[in-house]
């Protein structure tokens, strides 16, 4: 039995806590009287994961037939799967898509059926490499598909590829993978880590094209989702939602597989990041300082393959299949089980230590805008209720926050990074000014299609992620980060957590109070 | 009165566009409105010499105050009072036509300023210029039976580096005059020019010229290459001339080749004269420096004998100037010697004979030598030049050194710095450590020029020799009190500390685009205007090299990239140190001849499936070139389009390497290989490798077909041997320059980039294709025959 999630109050006898520093650990000691939220200690996982996936196929939830009966020789079938973006970290082999996928594919096989292609619901992310398809699907699904075509990832700037469903009842654009929408059959899946995915923005937003996806990627959306990680008070959900029916009312039917991970995310040799730092055992300590002290001679590069190299163990913990809003239901009641803590009441100032890794760069190197989305976007939208800090309040974050980009992953980052931010930090601006140049620029397009980079409009919508907390505090802080590259994105740099409480009571007074997210493992603040 | 004297008077002026000879016309205009001038000018490759007048003599801002005092009447003034001949001093016959020649002879006086008056001539040049000048003109007269009085302006250096009393009277009354014939002198010049350019051309040295223009411009090809050479070979016979010009000086005892081609040329005169029965009289300024009061306080023009040694003092970069603290510095303002020469018109020739009058300080108002140091030094002080960082620049305490001990410092910093600078342009390095050579290039011309210094004027600063004035004093006190106050040449009356202080020293400081004001500078910087400038909407074609400008790739890395893809690992290995081995090989084919290395090395690609590269090479676009690529490359690619310029990228890389760059680039000039039947690379060119001056031309053809022009282009590159090709464009552009091109650039004032692959990203990686894993597990099986039985890699 796994404990559950809980709040500590700091006191005399409470050791420095551990936070995460980019690709490096720093240990603080809080003032006391803080507080610490701490995630739940993960699920137990599913102990035959082929026979639950199998289970949930034949007995699917909500207004759905069995997998078996859906499928029929001669039938188009799509199977469409989440991208490089999850999980996070990447699973060790074998992962859940591959599972899933093969458990599918057995059972297109059995009934016959000719016409499968798999598509990767990128949207607007950069394509995978050969290696990350086959670590995602498995080399033998890799190897039966992707010599004859028959393995694609989504190019939403292929005109031909992608087909217009018309507009919801407010008027947003639907457009989906022409594949998808004239197929039989779409099996849709999932890999849950947070409550924001799954559910029907994975096929009106995994599908979409640019002109479907601006009408919920914007900062309107995002200004009112409070939070995103909360279904019914997101904005951004209503849309999908939106545009997941009108999906379903064209007559395209979706088999939904959404699965969940407990969060047992971190191996063996960083077991310390996933226990609590008073109960830390003398292998702990000893690992911690082994760690992080040849981490902190490390040079960044080789401290990024290293974190990159990392192999989550986390397993399926759930797994439900049917029709979208009933399995998706079922999905945030698994998730919010395993990670929901409750906090009594807002703090004037939050802090937290961000991790070397988020969605968009897996594999790849975390640009100034990505840390400041994992910050304001991510870890800012993990509550439910309230935000964990007040209106007004002060987020102090710890990055290194490298004036780093990955020239292949991330161009349309540099040119936002250098031309945009420079200008401005204001959503609202930048978003009437400058997003449109991006989105439609052939040079954006042609690398998003041809290379592997995100599409020109992608550093954009990690500004919006940004827009509701830019709009709610009072200030950001970032410690031990680059300095010119945490200015030009209009936050404050300070070189340690004391000085930036300091700073912070310029902002929220004398005593305030604090609060320490400690994440990852990833928890949801339940405020209230 | 010298008003009526010249009342109704025909002055002829040589040399109007020189200093001494402004100066001479504009008072002339200005004090003596009775007289009408007829001026000498040499026309230019170009521009007649009506129009040489307009611009470089009375658009100069000496006829400021003339132009102030006539308003509007002053170009009708010009017009009616000054007639323009072309002609050349350093001609036979001056090179006038018959009308010129008429001209000239109806002058009542003609004034001879025209002068080569760089201390450092080439030895034929000073002579044709200075010792034949004056018979010249003295021929001329002569032929044409003219009465005019001719006014001949030498100088008081004709005294030569001896000490004691120089007196006012011909060179063979003196007493150190020295008997050689300048008959003879003239032919040995023209001999020597003869046997120096023949020397040049001697195969041995020709090619040392052609190893010198290679190490400076590397593989920039045959043309550019030939045309440094010539160059070479140019510089070397004229510095040869000035070599040969300073020796034959000193060795008759004059402090250098003006000093001895203008006592020559006194001789020469008085030889045209005596035969031609020519009055003639001859004037003798010292060192003519700035006005003292006419037109106004400070008027000069050029730059050339004090000035820059006192603005490199003052910029801190002479620390020392050999001279004799009671030596006198013989300055004389070039109003006086304008005044003098005036009186001198006015008089008219000596019924008596020839006569010389002396215009100069020393013997009656003289100025040590200490004394001037002191002034300099002082003003400095309080007026200091400021550094590029916006610091007021300390200037050196003067010691007094003799003359060898700061020739041989100067040469020792000379040879060290260019001994530095081999170095570093030897190294393969680029972009900022490459500038260092350029830093050290500069430094080591800035030695070179104070060295320069020291050997041409070091004489004057040590002159112990004084020169008499009693004649023109008497001039002087024979004038009435009218002409005096107009027409001052006294020399009693300089203040000089007053002069030095507030006449002289403001006036060339402004006159030298110096920093005179503190903090950093306002104002877009230097690096800002270049960027604009290439910016401007008003250019229209942007050319771009692509190794090292656009991507730290090259074809080498792109071919071991292609070459490895598909190899097993034990095979890679193999490959990568086959490829290391040939390194140094191929290195330097490319470095002697990019064509050359590119056609050998492309041959590796004979019998490679087309249609495999063509597909791989999409993959290496990301996992090379882009993971290689200069982000804030591509984005100036994209700016320049943005702005409705026409791109183009001009390479010879292969043209499936650079497919996935097309999106960017109006057009795309590379090499593409031939392929046979079966679609595999023959592994020869199609055309030749657009390198060098085919860049060049490739660029010149397609602004043509266009329609566009390459003086409104921007091109981008980054090594000497895209030299052809920045040359050939208006707005060069050296990107992360190699050495020499940093050299280049910063000599020639180009803009310079410095774009780096994107912060943080791997730096170090053999270029060899990713390790795939397919085929590994067999043939793949196409689904449906995909099947549960074949499961369990997991």
């Amino acid at each position: 039995m796994s404990r559950p999630g809980f709040v500590l109050d700091v006191d005399r006898s409470t050791p420095p806590m551990l936070f995460w520093h980019g690709e490096k650990f720093r240990l603080e000691r809080l003032p006391e009287g803080s507080r610490v939220v701490y995630p739940p200690e993960p699920v137990e996982a599913l102990a035959d994961p082929d026979a639950a996936i199998r289970h949930a196929l034949l007995n699917p939830v909500g207004d759905s037939a069995p997998l078996p009966a859906l499928l029929k020789a001669g039938m188009r079938l799509t199977i469409c799967f989440d991208d490089v973006s999850l999980p996070l970290p990447p699973m060790r082999r074998p992962d859940v898509r591959q599972r899933v996928i093969e458990a599918v594919l057995d059972l297109a096989a059995d009934a016959g059926v000719d016409d499968v292609v798999l598509i990767a619901a990128l949207a607007l992310h950069r394509r995978m490499t050969e290696a990350e398809l086959r670590h995602a699907l498995g080399d033998r699904v890799y190897d039966a598909f992707a010599p004859f075509g028959q393995l694609t990832q989504l190019d939403a700037e292929d005109p031909d590829a992608m087909l217009h469903l018309g507009t919801t009842d407010q008027g947003e654009d639907v457009e989906i993978s022409k594949r998808a929408a004239t197929s039989d059959l779409i099996v849709y899946v999932n890999i849950n880590l947070v409550a924001m995915d799954g559910g029907h923005k994975s096929v009106a937003t995994g599908l979409a094209s640019y002109r479907s996806l601006k009408h919920h990627h914007n900062v309107a959306t995002m200004l009112q989702s409070r939070s995103f990680m909360d279904q019914h008070r997101s904005e951004l959900h209503s849309s999908n939602w939106r545009m997941g029916r009108h999906i379903a009312a064209s007559g395209i039917k979706v088999f939904q597989i959404e699965t969940t991970l407990n969060t047992d995310t971190f191996p063996e040799h960083f077991a310390f990041l996933q226990r609590r730092e008073w109960e830390w055992g003398p292998k702990d300590r000893a690992t911690f300082l082994a760690v992080s002290r040849s981490l902190d001679r490390t040079p960044a590069r080789l401290a990024r393959s290293i974190f990159h190299g990392i192999r989550s163990p986390h397993q399926m913990a759930s797994v439900q299949a049917g029709e979208v809003e009933a399995v998706h239901a079922l999905t945030t009641e698994n998730l919010y089980r395993q990670q929901l803590v409750e906090v009594s009441g807002q703090t004037d100032v939050l802090t937290m230590g961000l991790p070397y890794i988020s969605p968009y760069n897996v594999n790849s190197i975390m640009n100034p805008i990505l840390v400041a989305c994992l910050g304001l976007g991510y870890f800012f939208n993990l509550y439910r209720g309230k935000p964990l800090v007040r209106e007004g309040g002060v987020l102090i974050l710890r990055h290194p926050t490298p004036w780093a980009f990955h020239p292949v992953h991330h161009p349309s980052y540099i040119d936002f990074f250098e031309e945009v931010l420079a200008e401005t930090t204001d959503p609202v601006k930048i978003e009437a000014d400058f997003e449109e140049r991006f989105a439609t620029d052939p040079w954006y397009i042609h690398l998003y299609r041809t290379s592997y980079a995100y599409h020109g409009v992608h550093p954009f919508y990690m500004w919006y992620w940004c827009a509701h907390a830019l709009s709610h505090l009072g200030g950001v802080i970032v410690v031990g980060g680059d300095v010119k590259a945490v200015r030009r994105m209009g936050f404050k740099p300070a070189s340690t957590l004391q000085d930036a409480l300091e700073m912070a009571s310029d902002v929220v007074g004398r005593d305030p109070s604090i609060t320490y997210l400690h994440a990852p493992p990833l928890l949801l603040a339940d405020v209230r | 009165m010298i008003g009526d004297a010249l009342d109704g008077a025909r002055i002829a002026v040589t040399g109007a566009t020189g200093f001494l000879g402004t100066a001479l016309v504009e008072r002339l205009l200005r004090s003596v409105p009775g007289c009408q001038l007829v001026l000498l000018i040499r026309p230019g490759r170009r521009t007649p010499a009506l129009e040489r007048a307009r611009r470089e003599v009375f658009r100069n801002d000496c006829f400021d105050r003339l132009r102030a005092q006539l308003g509007d009447g002053f170009d009708a003034e010009i017009e009616r009072r000054v007639t323009v001949i072309g002609g050349d001093v350093a001609t036979d016959g001056l090179g006038l036509d018959d009308e010129g020649r008429g001209r000239l002879a109806s002058c009542d006086v003609v004034m001879h300023v025209a002068a080569a008056v760089s201390f450092d001539s080439p030895l034929d040049a000073a002579v044709e210029v200075n010792l034949l000048g004056p018979p010249r003109v003295a021929a001329v007269l002569a032929d044409a039976g003219s009465k005019a009085h001719l006014v001949a302006v030498s100088t008081a250096y004709v005294a030569g580096t001896r000490r004691g009393r120089s007196p006012e009277a011909l060179l063979a009354d003196t007493p150190f005059a020295i008997e050689v014939s300048w008959r003879g002198e003239v032919d040995a010049a023209r001999r020597a020019r003869g046997d120096v350019d023949a020397a040049s051309r001697a195969p041995e040295r020709l090619a040392g010229f052609a190893k010198r223009a290679r190490s400076e411009l590397g593989a920039a090809g045959p043309p550019l290459l030939a045309e440094r050479l010539e160059k070479l070979r140019l510089e070397w016979v004229t510095d040869t001339m000035v070599d040969a010009g300073r020796a034959r000086a000193k060795g008759l005892g004059w402090p250098d080749v003006y000093a001895y081609t203008k006592a020559l040329g006194e001789r020469a005169l008085l030889d045209a004269c005596t035969e031609g029965g020519v009055a003639f009289t001859i004037v003798r300024p010292s060192i003519i420096e700035s006005a003292l009061a006419e037109p106004r306080a400070g008027w000069i023009r050029g730059f050339r004998m004090a000035e820059p040694v006192i603005i490199s003092y003052g910029r801190g970069l002479l620390k020392q100037f050999p001279g004799i603290p009671e030596g006198v510095v013989d300055v004389i303002p070039v109003d006086l010697v304008v005044a003098a020469l005036i009186a001198v018109a006015a008089r008219g020739p000596n019924p008596a004979g020839p006569d010389v009058f002396q215009v100069a300080s020393g013997a009656r108002n003289p100025l040590r030598y200490r004394r001037l140091v002191n002034l300099v030094q002082g003003w400095f002080r309080e007026h200091p030049l400021y550094d590029s960082e916006g610091q007021p620049i300390v200037v050196p305490e003067w010691s007094f050194p003799g003359r060898g001990r700061v020739q041989r410092q100067l040469l020792r910093t000379t040879r060290a710095l260019s001994a530095a600078e081999r170095v570093i342009t030897s190294l393969p390095i680029r972009g900022r450590q490459a500038e260092l050579s350029s830093r050290f290039e500069e430094r080591r011309s800035e030695a070179e020029r104070a060295l320069g210094y020291v050997q041409l004027y070091g004489a004057y600063a040590e002159t112990e020799a004084v020169f008499d004035v009693d004649r023109l004093l008497a001039l002087w006190s024979s004038l009435p009190p009218e002409d005096q106050a107009v027409f001052g040449f006294d020399p009693g009356v300089i203040d000089w500390p007053h002069y030095v202080r507030n006449v002289h020293l403001p006036s060339i400081v402004a006159n030298s685009r110096v920093r005179t004001t503190a903090g950093r500078k306002t104002g877009a910087s230097r690096q800002e205007r270049g960027r604009r400038a290439v910016l401007s909407p008003a250019r229209h074609l942007a050319a771009f090299d692509l190794e090292n400008t656009l991507i730290a790739s090259n074809v080498v890395e792109s071919y071991a990239w292609l070459a490895t893809r598909h190899l097993p690992m034990d095979e890679r290995v193999q490959f990568t140190l086959r490829t290391l081995r040939e390194g140094p090989a191929l290195l330097a084919l490319d470095r002697r001849d990019r064509g050359d290395f590119l056609r050998h090395f492309y041959r590796r690609y004979e019998g490679a499936p087309a249609e495999q590269l063509f597909s791989d090479s999409w993959e290496m676009f990301s996992s090379l070139i882009l993971a290689r690529s200069f982000p804030s490359g591509i984005r100036r690619i994209r700016r320049h389009r943005a702005l409705g310029h026409r791109t183009v990228l001009i390479t010879g890389a292969l043209d499936f390497v650079i497919a996935p760059l097309r999106p960017l680039f109006d057009d795309i000039v590379c090499a593409s290989l031939g392929q046979d039947a079966e679609g595999r690379l023959t592994g020869e060119l199609l055309a030749g490798p657009p390198t060098g001056e085919a860049r060049t031309l490739a660029m010149a053809s397609y602004a043509e077909a266009e329609g566009l022009r390459l003086e409104e282009s921007v091109a981008y590159a980054d090594s000497a041997s895209d030299l052809p090709m920045l040359e050939a464009v208006g707005f060069p552009v050296a990107v992360n320059p190699e050495a020499k091109l940093a050299t280049i650039a910063r000599k020639r004032g180009w803009h310079v980039e410095h774009w780096a692959r994107a912060p943080g990203f791997a730096k170090h990686r053999l270029p060899i294709g990713p390790l795939l894993r397919s085929g590994a597990h067999g043939v793949p099986k196409r689904y449906p025959m995909y099947s549960r039985a074949e499961g369990g890699d997991r």
